[in-house]
């Protein structure tokens, strides 16, 4: 038998009576993390399988900064920079990269979600679409990834001559902030272009993890259409090359004053901007019947 | 209460790009349907015929290039957020639930999706799952449940916010006989005791048959046919068929009134007479047959939904309404 | 790749393969979009590897480890063209056949599964070699890549790159029929695909490697896959170290194909013990 609560039909079409009220964060923020938690639960349900994934994502951020390193066997320094130095690029924009990707990675796989009509369905419940795109999963295994750049950024602050003080502290907070919001960005953007490109994931890749490639790199060392293009237009130096520069108190090359390692707030909002715009006209795209 | 759906010269054209050449193809075509509230509505047509981008456009997934659309009382792009609300859909081809987590997790999601009270949503899901007879699949992660018990599901989560109306796409493709019998018995009674409007687009004349009291057809975007079904079937001309087993060898019988030989097996001991729907009953057929021959067994096979269609659109346009 | 097309003669035997790499060919044109991404993709890859790469250069005071700047220019280049065809990231047809059962159909027909396999995959390779190379060395010939040396390196760099991508695709294969015994190949085909595009020296060259490093890679066969070919084309080597490098693959490509084919025959019977 049906335990009907006393005194209510409970089939009576509520509408929006029980919805929460505007100022009650907690509840309106409840549908997102019901999901979120119920993500992580299913992807650590598996023991073996969590932790070969855990395996795999470590291993990938170990042969990043293997990548690097293995250049500095070969020669001293590069674009200007040391090792140790080259170590607080790669953890401030590694670390930004890997919690970018851990909330946001899974926007990339917008293609396959319009092709199985995931999209039509977000299209039927009662949030906004973005919103409900970037919470509809987390990749915990990313957070392994995490840890490298946690342990390069770690070990950048010790061995560098850093003169500490709320200013040096308040440039990494700032700039690993900034730097997690430009990542994202870049994935919202990519997902906004997915609409337009069928199979075109290749392409927002070049963005994407080009985005990430170029973030890790002393910028110091690029010709100037790639300053442009990496530097202004999707501005990884922002990420971790200008704030270390600022942090060191190095001189910057040609286009990029030290003093640019504090606009990362800037940079993201430039990137945001071109996110929302890309997300935008893709939905507006979808709606129109292209997808 | 106010209209449910309303649309008033609806009209969606896509581009279609062929190699170089583009051209334009109007999916849906100047189309205005009121639907009240309590109708079960069957939408039906050929695959293609413009159902899915109606449904899309109803729900706000898709613009209109011309012509308005109310859903609820509001305009589905606008306030796509609100009919969310108010709109169960079932899609039968992509699913809103989560695949790889047990299906009462996905009803925990639903709920808190749609801000449903602890004592509502409790509630809710125990009357669902009594009804539709899930207790015994609800732990079970719903990649592994069979099409049956899946669709079953997928209207249990459709309906968990108490919308005002549900729109099934194809919700009995590929169901067993059984399955499809209990679950238009379940669209009935949610229907009678809660006055959900339906609104359905199928294959399957049965549904139409037991759940509808109202037929739309739409052809090439165009509506060509509103009305009840009994008026589907007169309209189009479409021929019952009346298939006796006899005890003894029977030449043919072509000359029973109202009624066409179709065809003879095993020397006519089994033998197909099509009737009009409209002109004879089949118990009138029936007799008439009975006179001439024993009858041990019979089956009347109602006429396919396909071709009821396809006659409605063979006589064209001018049958509009 | 024994037993090539049971029960066939050698010219009907050599007929379905060549359809079967044709049919390939034809698959991998139909995704034009995929392929302007991909060019994208190497491009912008392959700029911020010549930005990082030329700096390494010159810092080392204009050679490293027998790389100039024009041979850099030419390694970059090449490896970039390469990428599409390659296949280092462990992904195959066959591991979703084995995983969803559909292999068992395979072993009905009268053909070598693993042959069969590698064909088609090797085909799809070659439109994306064809499509995807030519750009990238006319990216590289304007900036200035370095010739070979001697003429002997076109046809044999072309030798080593079939060699290459045959190797490339017979080695997914291997991940992929590593699931008639594990439940999930997912995580050994992703540590495959991180492992491999370093070790075939896709971010920098294998003689950049610290000596263990480098007999590391050199213990596995994904320099075979890319450096060696780049190597051979390249003009970073004499013809000696070229034919040294083409009988490394060669060796490679053997022993890989061999195992490739003991474990679709052990697979095989799996199944049949196994009941499907």
């Amino acid at each position: 038998m049906v335990e009907v609560p006393a005194g209510k039909d409970i089939w009576r079409w509520g509408g929006e009576a029980h919805l929460p009220v505007r100022g009650d964060l907690r509840a309106r923020l409840r549908p997102y993390r019901v999901v979120l938690a119920s993500r992580a639960r299913s992807q650590t349900a598996y023991r073996a399988n969590f932790a070969l994934d855990l395996v795999s994502s470590l291993l990938a951020a170990v042969v990043e900064l293997a990548e690097i390193w293995v250049l500095f066997h070969a020669v001293t320094r590069l674009g200007g920079l040391e090792f140790q130095q080259m170590l607080l690029v790669f953890g401030l924009a590694d670390l930004a990269f890997s919690l970018a990707d851990l909330t946001f990675g899974h926007c990339d796989e917008l293609s396959d979600y319009l092709r199985a009509g995931t999209l039509d369905v977000f299209y039927l419940r009662p949030q906004p679409l973005l919103l409900q795109l970037v919470t509809c999963d987390i990749s915990l295994r990313r957070l392994a990834r995490a840890s490298v750049g946690v342990g390069a950024l770690g070990a950048g602050l010790a061995v560098n001559d850093i003169a500490w003080g709320a200013s040096s502290v308040a440039l990494v907070v700032v700039a690993l902030v900034s730097g997690v919001a430009m990542f994202a960005a870049l994935f919202v953007w990519a997902a906004g272009a997915q609409f337009f490109l069928i199979d075109g994931a290749e392409m927002t890749n070049a963005v994407t993890y080009g985005g990430r490639y170029a973030a890790t790199q002393p910028a110091s060392v690029w010709s100037r259409p790639v300053r442009a293009v990496f530097g202004f237009a999707v501005p990884m130096a922002f990420t971790g090359f200008l704030p270390t520069l600022r942090l060191l108190g190095l001189p910057g090359p040609a286009w990029f004053p030290t003093w640019l390692g504090w606009c990362g707030p800037l940079a993201a909002l430039w990137v945001w901007g071109m996110a929302l715009l890309s997300w935008r006209w893709g939905v507006r795209h979808y709606r129109s019947g292209g997808g | 209460m106010s209209t449910i759906i309303e649309t008033v010269g609806l009209t969606r054209r896509f581009t279609v790009r062929e190699g170089l050449r583009r051209r334009v193809l109007t999916a849906v075509d100047e189309l205005s349907v009121r639907i009240e509230p309590g109708e079960a509505v069957g939408y039906i047509g050929a695959n293609g015929a413009g159902k899915s981008t109606t449904i899309k456009m109803l729900t706000g997934i898709l613009v209109p290039t011309s012509g308005t659309v109310t859903t609820c009382g509001l305009r589905p792009v606008a306030d796509r957020r609100r009919i969310a609300r108010q709109v169960g859909v079932v899609f039968g081809q992509r699913s809103q639930l989560w695949w790889d987590l047990p299906l009462r997790e996905s009803f925990r999601i639903l709920a808190a999706i749609h801000a449903l009270p602890g004592d509502v949503e409790r509630a809710r899901t125990a009357e669902l799952v009594e009804r539709l007879d899930m207790a015994e699949f609800l732990t079970v992660p719903v990649r592994q449940l069979s099409l049956g018990q899946r669709m079953r599901a997928e209207i249990a989560a459709a309906l968990l916010h108490a919308p005002r109306l549900i729109i099934l796409d194809e919700p009995t493709i590929g169901l067993d006989v059984l399955s499809k019998q209990r679950l238009r018995e379940f669209l009935v009674e949610q229907r009678r005791s809660h006055g959900t409007t339906l609104l359905l687009t199928t294959h399957d004349m049965g549904d139409v048959e037991r759940l509808c009291d109202r037929v739309l057809v739409i052809d090439h975007g165009r509506l060509v046919y509103d009305g009840d079904l009994a008026g589907l079937a007169r309209a189009s001309g479409a021929e019952r068929v009346l298939a006796v087993v006899l005890a003894e060898p029977t030449p043919d019988l072509t000359d029973i009134p109202g009624a066409r030989h179709l065809a003879s097996e095993i020397r006519g001991l089994r033998q197909r007479l099509a009737f009009d729907a409209q002109a004879s009953t089949a118990a009138q057929v029936f007799a008439a047959v009975a006179q001439r021959a024993e009858v041990l067994d019979f089956t009347v096979e109602e006429p396919d939904i396909e071709d009821v269609v396809r006659r409605i659109y063979a006589r064209g346009p001018q049958y509009h309404l | 790749m024994a037993e090539p097309g049971v029960g066939f003669g050698p010219r009907a035997t050599a007929r379905v393969y060549w359809r079967l790499l044709r049919a390939g060919f034809r698959r991998q044109s139909a995704y034009r979009a995929a392929m302007l991404g991909g060019l994208a993709a190497n491009t912008a890859f392959g700029l911020l590897k010549v930005a990082v790469l030329f700096a390494t250069v010159r810092a080392a005071g204009g050679e490293v480890a027998g790389y100039d700047v024009g041979q850099m220019n030419a390694y970059i280049w090449i490896s970039q063209g390469l990428l599409g065809a390659l296949n280092l990231n462990g992904r195959s047809e066959m591991a979703t056949r084995v995983k969803d059962g559909s292999v068992v159909v395979d072993f009905l027909r009268p053909l070598d599964v693993q042959a069969a396999e590698i064909t088609i995959e090797v085909g799809r390779a070659l439109f994306a070699l064809i499509s995807r190379a030519i750009p990238m060395l006319a990216i590289g010939a304007a900036i200035g890549m370095a010739l070979p040396a001697s003429a002997a390196a076109f046809p044999l760099g072309a030798l080593s790159i079939v060699l290459g991508i045959v190797l490339s695709v017979a080695s997914a294969y291997l991940v992929g029929v590593a699931g008639f015994w594990l439940v999930e190949t997912r995580g050994i085909q992703i540590c495959y695909m991180v492992m491999s595009g370093f070790l075939a020296g896709m971010f920098v060259p294998v003689a950049l490697f610290p000596p263990f490093l480098r007999i590391l890679a050199q213990a596995t066969p994904f320099p075979a896959m890319m450096m060696y070919p780049v190597d051979v084309l390249g003009g970073h080597t004499d013809v000696a170290g070229m034919c040294g490098r083409l009988a490394a693959q060669v060796a490679w490509l053997a022993g890989i194909a061999a195992l490739g084919q003991v474990l679709t025959r052990a697979g095989r019977r799996h199944l049949e013990v196994q009941g499907g």
